[in-house]
């Protein structure tokens, strides 16, 4: 008998439906991985399972794990259950623990919650759990707490407190997305190695392919509620007939189509040289508190219609260069210059010329416009930067040509910007770049927040105006795919240093840094995994 | 089919998120429309209280002291035997007046400073906010006796003793909510369009404070009102024999086992006056916020 069988579970809230008749099994030791875009209802079934579903939705169906009807459980019972035989981890590590408890009161609670014990048999079992999930009690002793440790540390004792019962079922809610892909890899292993020892049955809930195909023995695809796709690793991602699970994963290898006759300039666009940015350290009592160099030394160049990227993971100092790069903050050492220009002037006019030739998208597609501003009003901010400012229709028509430009409707001009969809906030934050016909644009981890079809998609946008504008793109992100599929040059910073540089696919052919290599290792690489895989099956039939 | 299935189940969502967002929205205009209709009331009775009021505010009548609410006097007398209901007219004129003007001018200059400070990081901005903790440090009442003592008590005294007092507490909010919003990505791309620090802040700043203002207002101009009670109560605002809704509450407190009427209509009219400020407070909030559409 499956460790967890549901049987056409629907749920709906305030009567809209939100998952349909979904039926799926679960082995123990066992690793299930669900995947689909956001609003797929990934995540209300790992919610559904854990019976933490918001108070006013219905349920119906059947969900039974290890015998038990958990569809028919009363709250309290739930309680028991939750943590005893359902352990959960989430997302973001930092907002999961509680900042004011040290890790092993943390994980101690759980125990004591299930089990009757003392306090000092409670702490001695945390130490255990802490031990298992590679929280070593020499270097991690139960009195620390968690702002003390890293994002993976974090995540660890996340996993630990959810362990700590042995439970039948682990559900883990885009455990490692919050993560940089080093410490993915790590907490990765850390699953496989957990649900051997234990036998435990593990929902992976996650929008990357990839995390999927390296560790989950099956897989099922979600979408608008529904069930699409289910079975092995190879049969959903290699021999699947359906046109959804095909279409997300051509777009998760997506590599937009390139003008070939496109040619790099000569002369540097933008020249970055020997930039320092320092940060006030923490402070001493006495004496001179010392400065945490953020970019040391950093020296680049970007050329007309060259595209390249900035790679490293949080905290290397790459959010920092950009702030200087972009005329944000001004370096303490070295110097920024766009045109052979310095970056950023005095001179009022000049500056102007020079901001009109650089420019940003952001992230957040949300975060990056005021929510209070209309699409024309958003778009019409850096009408001021131009030469000569349209007013009127001028300006009405010009909103309309960058708005075609990037794939919008001219109606789109008067809505504001909560009507819209990730993907069309990020076209439309392109459009706010593309106003005054900027040489070079810095995208800021542009893609990352969107879902794979919408991010391919963006990412055609991106290379269709590169070749037909001859803009040139900065891609500063942790993601190495984009970086692969686009780019022509790569740059790897690590610790407020630059450490390798050089032709993209030179770099990922052979990597020289050792920092770059274990990047390069720690990426999940879909096709390369995928292979893997199948060699894996051909040779133990 | 199942295609189509997906789009009509998509389509289904929307729209009760649509019908949701509708109800959700009604209910609040009707909220702001009872606030609208109440301070519109209390307005009117201000203004009417210049021709007219049942009886003379100031004609003393000790012979009909204390009486009940009758049909002579709806909402009673006082020791004096003043008419309540003429006094509560009355003393509209001075509350709405004190604590709206005292508002405006704590809205007025505090708020621009909280955002200076916060556009300024710098020496500039420490200033403004320490300087801020320093009128922070008395409070309206000890200001209003300061102000009493060299200009002399008065109205208009009290007006600028609570209007100073409201000062750093607009500039803090402001310059708390305007720091956090300097980090937002959309301050930074329009940094990168080159926008000065002021145009920012008046631009992009200031309209996504509008709702946290306004309901600060609200609450300042409840606590405006007490202040004014306060200040009245002793012999610092509202001079007698001109009524005024504090003091005539605080003066009730002596008789509220025996005339209960004394402290509940004045009572009632603070509570409505503050509530229906509270009430338009909250529908401006959602009035400004365009993510929040209009029924038209």
């Amino acid at each position: 008998m499956a460790l967890l069988d549901i049987k056409n579970l629907a749920v709906s809230i305030d009567e809209s439906p939100i998952l349909h008749s979904l039926s799926l099994t679960l082995e123990a030791g066992e690793i299930l991985g669900v995947a689909g875009e956001s609003g797929s209802g990934k995540t209300m079934t790992a919610l559904s399972i854990a019976g933490l579903l918001p108070d006013r939705a219905k349920l119906s169906g059947e969900i039974v794990l290890d015998g038990v009807r958990l569809s028919s459980t009363t709250e309290e019972e739930y309680c028991d259950i939750r943590g005893r035989d359902i352990g959960i981890v989430f997302q973001e590590p930092m907002t999961a623990l509680n900042p004011v408890m040290t890790i092993g009161k943390q994980v101690a609670e759980t125990v004591r919650l299930h089990r009757k014990v003392g306090r000092g048999e409670a702490m001695r079992f945390a130490r255990d759990t802490l031990d298992k999930v590679g929280l070593p009690g020499l270097k991690f002793p139960l009195d620390r707490f968690p702002h003390s440790l890293s994002g993976g540390q974090r995540q660890r004792v996340a996993i630990a407190i959810a362990i700590a019962m042995k439970p039948k079922l682990l559900i883990a809610d885009e455990p490692t997305t919050a993560l940089d892909v080093t410490t993915q890899a790590e907490i990765l292993d850390l699953f496989k190695q957990l649900v051997v020892e234990d036998n435990i049955g593990l929902i992976l809930v996650t929008h990357d392919l990839a995390v999927i195909a390296e560790i989950a023995d099956r897989a099922v695809v979600m979408k608008d509620g529904e069930l699409l796709d289910q079975g092995s690793i190879t049969a959903v991602f290699r021999s699947t007939t359906q046109p959804y699970t095909k279409k997300l994963l051509e777009s998760a290898v997506h590599v937009p189509v390139r003008n070939a006759l496109r040619e790099i300039g000569e002369t540097p666009v933008l020249e970055v040289t020997n930039v320092v940015r320092e940060y006030p350290g923490a402070r001493r009592l006495f004496g001179r508190s010392e400065p945490i160099r953020a970019v040391d030394k950093v020296s680049l160049q970007i050329f007309a219609n060259e595209n390249v990227g900035l790679v490293g993971e949080s905290g290397c100092g790459k959010s920092t260069l950009l702030r200087t790069i972009l005329g944000l903050d001004r370096p303490q050492a070295g110097d920024v210059r766009v045109f052979g220009q310095q970056f950023p002037t005095e001179n009022a006019t000049e500056m102007r010329k020079l901001r009109r030739s650089i420019q940003v998208v952001f992230q957040d597609p949300f975060g990056t416009f005021d929510p209070r501003w209309r699409v024309d009003q958003l778009i019409s901010e850096n009408f001021h930067l131009l030469e000569t400012q349209p007013a009127g229709k001028d300006a009405r028509k010009k909103i309309d040509e960058i708005l075609d430009r990037v794939g919008m409707k001219s109606s789109d001009a008067d809505r504001f910007p909560h009507e819209f969809s990730g993907g069309q906030r990020q076209r439309i934050a392109i459009a706010r770049a593309l106003v005054t016909e900027p040489s070079i644009i810095a995208l800021d981890e542009a893609v990352s927040a969107l879902d794979l079809s919408i991010r391919a998609r963006i990412l055609d946008l991106l290379a269709e105006l590169s070749d037909r504008l001859g803009v040139s793109y900065l891609f500063v992100t942790h993601d190495l795919s984009v970086v692969r599929s686009v780019t022509d040059r790569i740059l790897v910073m690590k610790d407020g240093r630059i450490v390798e540089t050089g032709r993209t696919e030179d770099v990922f052919a052979q990597p020289q840094d050792s920092y770059t290599i274990e990047l390069l290792r720690a990426a999940p690489d879909l096709n390369r995994i995928l292979s893997e895989r199948a060699d894996d099956q051909a040779a133990s039939p | 089919m199942a295609n189509v299935d997906t789009t009509s189940h998509a389509a289904q969502i929307k729209s009760d998120e649509h019908s949701a967002v509708t109800r959700r929205r009604s209910r609040m205009t009707l909220g702001f429309r009872i606030g609208l209709i109440l301070v519109t009331a209390v307005v009117a009775t201000a203004l009417v209280s210049f021709v007219w009021t049942p009886y003379d505010v100031k004609g003393i009548d000790i012979a009909s002291k204390l009486l009940a609410p009758s049909l002579l006097h709806p909402f009673g007398t006082d020791h004096f035997g003043r008419d309540v209901l003429s006094m509560i007219m009355v003393g509209a004129r001075s509350s709405l007046a004190v604590a709206l003007i005292a508002v405006g001018i704590g809205a007025s200059i505090g708020a621009p400073l909280g955002l200076l400070a916060a556009a300024r990081k710098d020496l500039v901005g420490e200033t403004i906010m320490r300087g801020n903790d320093v009128i922070f440090a008395f409070p309206s009442l000890l200001m209003a006796v300061m102000i009493s003592a060299v200009y002399g008590p008065g109205v208009v005294n009290a007006i600028i003793a609570i209007g100073i007092f409201n000062i750093p507490v607009f500039a803090r909010v402001t310059r708390g909510a305007a720091l956090s919003l300097w980090s937002r990505e959309y301050i930074l791309a329009a940094r990168v369009a080159g926008k000065s620090s002021f145009l920012i802040s008046i631009q992009h700043i200031l309209p996504n404070l509008t709702g946290l203002l306004v309901v600060q207002a609200a609450i300042q101009f409840a606590m405006g009102v007490v202040a004014e009670a306060g200040l009245s109560y002793v012999g610092l605002g509202v001079q007698p024999p001109m009524p005024s809704w504090g003091r005539m509450l605080s003066e009730a407190q002596t008789m509220i086992g025996f005339a209960p009427w004394l402290a509940i209509f004045p009572g009632l009219a603070i509570m409505i006056l503050v509530f229906s400020f509270g009430l338009i407070g909250d529908g401006l909030n959602d009035r400004l916020d365009p993510r929040i559409k209009r029924a038209r």
